[in-house]
């Protein structure tokens, strides 16, 4: 009962009223690398599920059986139990409590960004082994830098990664690979693009890794940017700046085109969720039982198999996991001589004037760098931020606990108020940025 | 905003001495029912100001009759220690604005929170 009462706080369930067929299963969630098949197989030992509903990023998920006995069967068998999950070889305490009932959030398909174009199946399995064989990894010189997160080798021009833009000056001495001339000319013939790039950038992810949110530099190159996927299918993350985001599956051997508004506005990423799991825990409460895992090797996907170019549904009813192998991507650009002229001043550096240099800090007055690098920072992080610390610190509940009766607590810059409720015996002035309570 | 909380804040305009107690322009004021916890009311009693307490929650029309000085012997005394929670926990100014005594300034009270910040830029 201390579990269940436990667990309706943590998840901010309403009381749960016992005995009905529906339950919360605490630490079994696409969120702490729990898939969908793993977790039917311990849950249908009791019965017929009806549904398992997983919400992306949670680490908890709802199911419902089909009978009352199969879900108290459950509950007595499950809660607080340790699973091996033998495909990602944790172990995981699953801790089972009853709800009212599940609501699942039917959210209808979310279009691709404007402008984007996806062909499935552009390549070959034959030509994809020859494109893989024939990058030359080992030729290292001053052009070819490795990167923390990636391998990268550049043909044409190089890529720079300090200042995110090419030196349009210094074509590198090896032009564009003649296997990719062939496979450009066939984008052409198809109407796919309407200029040949002329720059290369080979990318090559191992498991886990990735590439940050991002807008390819606008005065850097041209509209169209195209991208051959080899290897590993991958879940590509495009963000609008109204913070719309679209989840695109980007499969085997696909060729995607970014152009207009898809090219110029979005952002575009490959990290299911932000590489977080390194961060240490040294105050969590028992680091075993609440893995805090953001399933990096993990993507996101939807259960069907069928329709793979497409957004991937928020239906929280019909996403797993799949892991990721090695992805090796081949983005095509063509470098832009001039400045851009897009339809998007607010986020193109030829607009804005900083093409050269942004502002020296030494320029700016306290104030405005505050409001940029600490307001303006925790306002995007907020969402995230908030999400990720849910959970009291022990030490910090402790030293509340400790108070007498009727004592005042300020807390000062109480992001979002998680320590409010502890100790109801104490009177907690808290404030934010936004918030005095 | 409960009395609580206005009991604890001041001015901070630069220049103000006292900044205290703020005035109260209550557009909505909502009565919440809390738990009366007799040793939280006791122990509270001391750390405010009394005077701006009763001066405030009169001003909303909630002055519950509380005596303009403290009376000792108020440990004892359940009937008045209700009527202390009921004004400093269950009275809430939800709307409205907090004017500071001294140089005017208005703090914007939305949705039961009083915004404290200054100027634009903070805001």
């Amino acid at each position: 009962m201390v579990i269940r009462s436990a667990a309706v706080d943590m998840l901010g369930l309403t009381d749960p009223f016992p005995f009905l067929q529906s339950l919360v299963v605490a630490n079994g969630g696409l969120g702490n690398g729990v898939s969908r098949e793993r977790l039917l197989d311990v849950l249908k030992v009791y019965g017929m599920v009806e549904s398992l509903v997983m919400p992306p990023n949670k680490p908890y998920c709802f199911v419902t059986y089909s009978s009352p006995e199969a879900a108290i069967s459950a509950y007595s068998s499950l809660s607080g139990r340790d699973i091996l999950f033998v495909d990602t070889a944790q172990k995981i305490t699953l801790y089972l409590s009853f709800v009212d009932k599940v609501e699942v959030k039917e959210t209808s398909p979310v279009a691709l960004p404007p402008g984007l174009l996806i062909v499935e199946d552009f390549v070959s399995p034959e030509e994809e082994l020859v494109l893989l064989e024939n990058i030359h990894w080992e030729t290292e010189n001053d052009h070819q830098k490795s990167l923390k997160h990636r391998r990268v080798k550049h043909y044409g021009y190089e890529f720079r990664y300090d200042n995110n833009n090419v030196d349009k000056d210094q074509p590198l001495p090896e032009g564009l690979p003649a296997l990719c001339k062939i496979l450009l000319r066939r984008c052409l013939n198809q109407g796919l693009i309407k200029n040949m790039p002329d720059q290369l950038t080979i990318n090559q992810y191992e498991p886990g890794q990735g590439i940050p949110p991002h807008i390819d530099t606008h005065s850097a190159f041209e509209d169209e940017i195209t991208s051959l996927s080899l290897g590993s299918e991958i879940v590509m993350d495009f963000r609008h700046p109204d913070g719309t985001s679209v989840p695109v599956m980007v499969p085997q051997r696909s060729l995607l085109v970014m152009s207009g508004e898809s090219r110029y506005l979005w952002t575009h990423g490959g990290f299911t969720t932000a590489p977080i799991e390194n961060r240490s825990c040294k105050t969590a409460v028992k680091c075993a039982e609440k893995p805090r895992i953001t399933p990096r090797k993990l993507d996101v996907v939807q259960i069907s198999e069928g329709q793979k170019v497409e957004t991937v549904s928020r239906n929280a009813g019909e996403l797993t996991l799949s892991r990721r192998g090695t992805r090796t991507s081949f983005t095509f650009r063509k470098i832009r001589h001039g400045s851009c002229k897009c339809a998007y001043p607010s986020v193109c550096d030829s607009q804005q004037g900083l093409e050269k240099k942004s502002p020296r800090v030494s320029d700016l007055v306290p104030e405005s760098l505050e409001k940029e690098y600490v307001h303006k920072v925790y306002e995007d992080i907020a969402g995230h931020f908030s999400s990720t610390r849910h959970s009291p610190w022990p030490k910090v509940v402790d030293f509340l606990m400790s108070l007498s009766a009727g004592s005042l607590v300020a807390d000062v810059g109480c992001g979002n108020g998680k320590y409010i409720g502890v100790n109801k015996n104490l009177y907690m002035v808290s404030n934010s940025k936004k918030i005095i309570v | 905003m409960k009395l609580l909380t206005h009991n604890m804040l001041r001015s901070h305009v630069s220049g103000v001495t006292r900044g205290f107690p703020l005035i109260i322009r209550a557009e909505e004021v909502k009565l919440n029912s809390v738990d009366f916890n007799r040793e939280f009311v006791t122990r509270m009693i001391p750390k405010l100001e009394w005077e701006a307490l009763v001066q405030s929650a009169e001003s909303l029309g909630h002055g519950s009759d509380l005596p303009r000085e403290l009376v000792s012997g108020y440990e004892n005394d359940e009937e008045f220690l209700k009527k202390v929670h009921h004004v400093l926990l269950e009275v809430e100014v939800t709307e409205g604005a907090l004017k500071c005594p001294e140089s005017g300034t208005e703090f914007p009270i939305n949705r039961g929170i009083p915004n404290m910040l200054i100027n634009e830029e903070e805001s």
